[in-house]
């Protein structure tokens, strides 16, 4: 059994340190070690985004990150988008749009589109849809939720 | 997931003397889309794993007098956002951008899709057809590798043991060159090839004969196929509507597909040619060339 690595990161904008085995991955870390149970382990090999962080900047799949591969980087998870103010617009626009029924993907939806709207603050429905193409919901058409992201845009 | 060790490393020697120690127990990480998951689900077995992306010459994308340098480890989002590649490398754009959605495409490498060796990987027709070639570090040295001859079954290369991936040279285009990438899915987005089609043309100064042709098919065969018997039928002809079918007909002849879940072998076979002749219209319309009739 390999020995668990020391790894220091910032995740939400805090210092944090933990104790990791290398097979590891990000997802399993945040959920386990950290506690942060937002991220949600759909898939688990790439496809459905419902573990979706943004890594110093870049949106990927939790799940297909190594935790080791965090040391020195920066981790915004669902738990890191709302402010002590209250919501992040794009929350508050899935709540208002109801852009979510069993609610499993909505972490990663909400993650994924704050990535977009960091990047693309006024981005047309079609580069929406593109955009969330690697986001899988079950429940709701997507409809709703494109329509929430694009309500927060303008909002 | 089975355990393993992990480091990462900063230069290509440290990577060669390493490898060279683990007889085959090591596996290179680069954006880990599919290897972590080979890896969880025990397709793929590892002792160490190398993450190679803190080495300059892995991520870098440069461009010089002979071409584009693209470091094997590379984000395909970095590629597809570098101005000169969208501008030089139309047809690479448009087999990178593929590869899965915004969250694989910030992870995932051009160099992992080529070493993952898939038969219908949506970069290697696309690398084919702009003659790029591997360069590759072992413990003799360096070497290089048409990427064509890269992969040599389904998810096996032709890398030697001790040996692994540096970079991708892809030469500068010559003048009044157009390239593109088209594949078949049953969606718009987010799946593998039923059929990828990758072609590159020369056209010469009057637009109206092909000076070379290069055609490259994905997911009709083991590895993906270089069709360059149908490529080099059109160097010299005119352009005609003719002689773009007639190369499509000599690509599709040399497909070998099977059926699997993802489309019979008689749909296959039907889609080489039409999307052949599609890709190669792509391709004269980006060289400047009129619509072939």
């Amino acid at each position: 059994m390999p020995n668990k690595v020391h790894i220091s990161a910032t995740i939400n904008g805090e210092e944090t340190e933990f104790l990791c085995e290398p097979r590891q991955s990000l997802l399993e870390v945040l959920r386990e070690t950290i506690g942060l149970m937002g991220a949600k382990e759909g898939c688990n090999n790439g496809n459905c985004g419902a573990c979706n962080v943004i890594l110093d900047g870049v949106l990927v799949n939790s799940c297909l990150v190594l935790a080791v591969e965090i040391q020195g980087r920066s981790v915004t998870t669902i738990e890191g988008i709302a402010t002590a103010e209250g919501l992040h617009p794009l929350q508050q626009k899935f709540i208002e749009h109801a852009a979510l029924q069993c609610g499993y993907c909505t972490p990663g939806f909400i993650v994924a589109s704050k990535a977009l709207l960091d990047q693309n603050p006024d981005p047309s429905e079609q580069e929406v849809r593109a955009w969330l193409a690697g986001n899988l919901c079950r429940c709701t058409g997507y409809d709703r939720i494109i329509k929430a992201v694009l309500d927060a845009a303008d909002g | 997931m089975q355990s393993f060790d992990y480091i990462a490393l900063k230069s290509v020697d440290e990577v060669v003397s390493l490898l060279a120690s683990q007889n085959g127990n090591a596996k290179i990480l680069a954006g880990g889309t599919d290897l972590i998951v080979q890896l969880r689900e025990g397709r793929r077995k590892a002792g160490l794993v190398i993450d190679v992306k803190h080495i300059p010459e892995l991520t870098q994308i440069k461009h010089d007098e002979n071409g584009l340098c693209i470091g094997a480890a590379a984000a395909c989002h970095d590629i597809c956002a570098d101005p000169i590649v969208q501008r030089k490398y139309p047809g690479l754009v448009d087999g990178i951008h593929l590869i899965g959605g915004v969250q694989i495409q910030s992870r995932a490498s051009v160099g992992g899709n080529l070493c993952n060796a898939s038969p219908a990987a949506d970069s290697i027709p696309a690398l084919i057809v702009h003659e790029a070639v591997c360069n590759i570090a072992g413990t003799n040295g360096m070497r290089t590798l048409p990427v064509e001859e890269f992969c040599i079954a389904p998810g096996q290369n032709a890398l030697k043991a001790g040996e692994f991936l540096v970079s991708i040279h892809v030469p500068t285009p010559k003048e009044e060159f157009g390239a593109g990438y088209l594949r078949f899915i049953p969606r718009n987005e987010m799946d593998i090839a039923v059929v990828g089609a990758g072609v590159s043309i020369v056209l010469d100064d009057d637009k109206k004969h092909f000076v070379s042709a290069r055609i490259a098919l994905g997911a009709v065969a083991p590895t993906p196929l270089f069709a360059s018997s149908a490529g080099d039928f059109l160097a010299g002809q005119d352009l005609t509507r003719t002689n773009i079918k007639e190369a499509a007909r000599m690509a599709q002849a040399i497909a070998r597909p099977i059926t699997d879940l993802r489309g019979t072998a008689e749909h296959r076979k039907h889609l080489c040619a039409v999307l052949v002749e599609r890709a190669l219209d792509k391709a004269i319309e980006r060289a400047g060339g009129q619509h072939a009739q």
